[in-house]
């Protein structure tokens, strides 16, 4: 399928893929029919991340060039993956491996930023845990202004901040824009709400796509860091007494709303980092359906897709948006996996 | 609005009522981040605040910036959590003394709007969406009386100031149903620094001093939720209780 190569200035006039596992079909729409696709009493839940600036080009002790993207924080010490050499504008997998740096190594980003290699994974030499030379607000700040947007070959030009942030996004927890959320004015919102849609949030801090080796790839996503706030458990049950339907915008929203229903198979309020992987065979307990990207069959993303509808449906849809033009990747066009009345 | 536990962001905090306002806030239990483009004030400030047992943050940066919108936006809610009051406080005069409108140069004009009208709208655009999905939420935006007056020599800067409460009272219309609030507050005259630039002969000893200005705002904050949105109040008038 084509990448959309650019962040994009008119999202209601993006292509809208609506597939419907009851009835095993697909139809094109536009984003901007999206209330007439949903129904009074649905409550369509979104991430409510922000994305952080989280590739860092920096220099090795050893005066090598890396980048060092960010995966997530814990207890004040960032897993990261490193790549060598080069930037975005290299496909990952062409990209030169990173020098290998020992636990101890030290990195530095400029004059008001450093940081030094705790921990390398077993998994891979490139995964990494590291510890900034500064906390609190001077990090923040010194993070803003050394970091980029994570971003791939496909896209033409660099990205600014704002083009991968949502119209809700507060903490910055994400690594990579929840993009499924990104078409979504407040137009459109409140289009919905007139409609009866109820709109609620989880956050969940929404990792990177593609790391350069293989390996650690096909472990994604990794864990994920999210949070289900009360206020979200009420309006699930609102919406399941109004025989609502409850649906994901996007794969992040999925694994938050599962993973809070996990331990007792009903949904609570949870904050906490999520290991759970979702794909053909697991039965979703909270969540109906998904607003989504168009996703490539051999993602982690298409295989959670699973969870909702067959895989040969999924793959003659996917199949339908390539021939018809579908864009995909962040700035791509949306897909509504849900089923129909 | 419940300021103790909220997220705040006021800018403007290196001097005059932006200092003092954040200090009162943080004093009230609020979590405040600071943002002025002097940093050593700035500094100062937070550290002043934390001495008396306040959270406060500071971030260096020129509000007329667009790069500096995001940053600023994911910074503080990395520090504070989703940001629930919003403080525009920062805003230039443009030059001193202060200039007819003939004798204004057109890029002092946009100097001010930029500062003082654009770069509010940009960090309100940043913050406002995260409120209005959260359903609370407030807005305050530091007027004054050139907004509603026409002051010779305040072209510049009351033109600003009136666009300002007016994009509150829009903002309000809009997301009156989100449960996002908006407020703009005229300080009165106050003995600052930005008063002195603009009128030096000024007798200072007929000025409001900050602190109490600030004193009156927090409790216009803290009793938010029954004032009309998009209203706009006078410091120096309002009997509410703190």
């Amino acid at each position: 399928m084509k990448a959309a190569t650019a962040p994009r200035a008119r999202p209601l006039e993006e292509r809208l893929l609506r597939i419907d596992p009851r009835r095993g079909g697909f139809e094109d729409h536009r984003l901007v029919e999206l209330p007439e696709l949903l129904r009074r009493g649905d409550l369509l839940v979104v991430n409510d991340a922000a994305t952080l600036p989280a590739s860092i080009h920096g220099v090795t002790a050893a005066g090598a060039p890396i980048e060092v993207r960010l995966l997530g924080r814990r207890e004040g010490v960032w897993t990261a993956v490193l790549f060598g050499a080069g930037d975005w504008r290299l496909r990952t997998e062409d990209r030169p491996a990173p020098p290998v740096l020992p636990a101890g190594d030290g990195i530095r980003f400029g004059e008001d930023l450093g940081a030094t290699v705790r921990t390398v994974s077993t998994l891979s030499p490139r995964l990494v845990e590291l510890a900034f030379d500064r906390d609190g607000a001077a990090f923040w700040q010194a993070l803003y202004r050394h970091g980029r947007p994570i971003q791939y070959s496909y896209l033409q030009a660099p990205l600014a901040l704002w083009d991968v942030q949502t119209s809700f996004g507060a903490r910055p927890w994400a690594v990579e824009p929840p993009s499924a959320g990104r078409p979504l004015t407040w137009g459109l919102l409140e289009a919905l709400r007139r409609h009866g849609v109820g709109l609620a949030r989880v956050t969940h801090a929404a990792g990177i796509s593609s790391t350069g080796d293989a390996e650690l790839d096909a472990r994604l996503p990794l864990d994920e860091r999210f949070e289900v706030p009360a206020e979200t458990v009420a309006a699930v049950g609102r919406a399941r007494e109004a025989r609502g339907r409850v649906v994901a915008v996007g794969t992040t929203v999925v694994r938050a709303l599962e993973s809070a229903a996990a331990p007792t198979a009903t949904l609570k309020p949870a904050s906490g980092v999520t290991r759970l992987r979702l794909g053909p065979g697991y039965t979703p307990r909270v969540v109906d359906g998904l607003l989504t990207g168009l996703h490539e069959p051999d993602t982690s993303h298409f295989a959670l897709l699973g969870a909702f509808a067959p895989m040969p449906l999924l793959r003659a849809a996917h199949g339908h948006a390539e021939d018809q033009g579908y864009l995909c990747h962040e700035f791509g066009d949306s897909c509504l996996l849900l089923a129909g009345p | 609005m419940e300021i103790r536990g909220a997220g705040v962001l006021v800018t403007g905090g290196s001097q005059g009522l932006g200092a003092a306002l954040a200090q009162e806030l943080a004093g009230r239990g609020a979590r405040v981040v600071l943002v002025a483009r002097h940093a050593a004030a700035l500094h100062e400030v937070v550290a002043g605040i934390r001495a008396r047992g306040g959270e406060a943050h500071a971030l260096p940066a020129d509000v007329g910036d667009k790069e500096a919108v995001y940053p600023l936006a994911g910074a503080a809610a990395a520090l504070v959590g989703p940001v629930d009051i919003l403080v525009h406080n920062a805003s230039t005069l443009g030059p001193t003394p202060l200039p007819l409108l003939l004798d204004t140069a057109c890029e002092d004009l946009e100097r001010v709007l930029a500062v003082n009208l654009v770069g509010p709208f940009r960090l309100t655009k940043a913050l406002a969406g995260s409120m209005a999905l959260r359903g609370r939420g407030l807005v305050v935006s530091v007027s004054s009386d050139a907004a509603v007056s026409a002051y010779p020599g305040w072209g510049a800067y009351g033109v600003s100031k009136a666009a300002l409460d007016h994009l509150g009272r829009i903002w309000a219309e809009e997301l009156k149903d989100a449960g996002v609030r908006f407020l703009a507050v005229d300080p009165g005259e106050m003995d600052t620094a930005m008063h002195a630039d603009a009128m030096p002969e000024a007798d200072r000893a007929a000025l409001a001093e900050p602190d109490e200005v600030a004193v009156r705002i927090a409790a216009m904050i803290a009793s938010s939720a029954a004032i009309p949105n998009g209203a706009r109040l006078e410091a120096a008038r309002w009997k509410g209780a703190a």
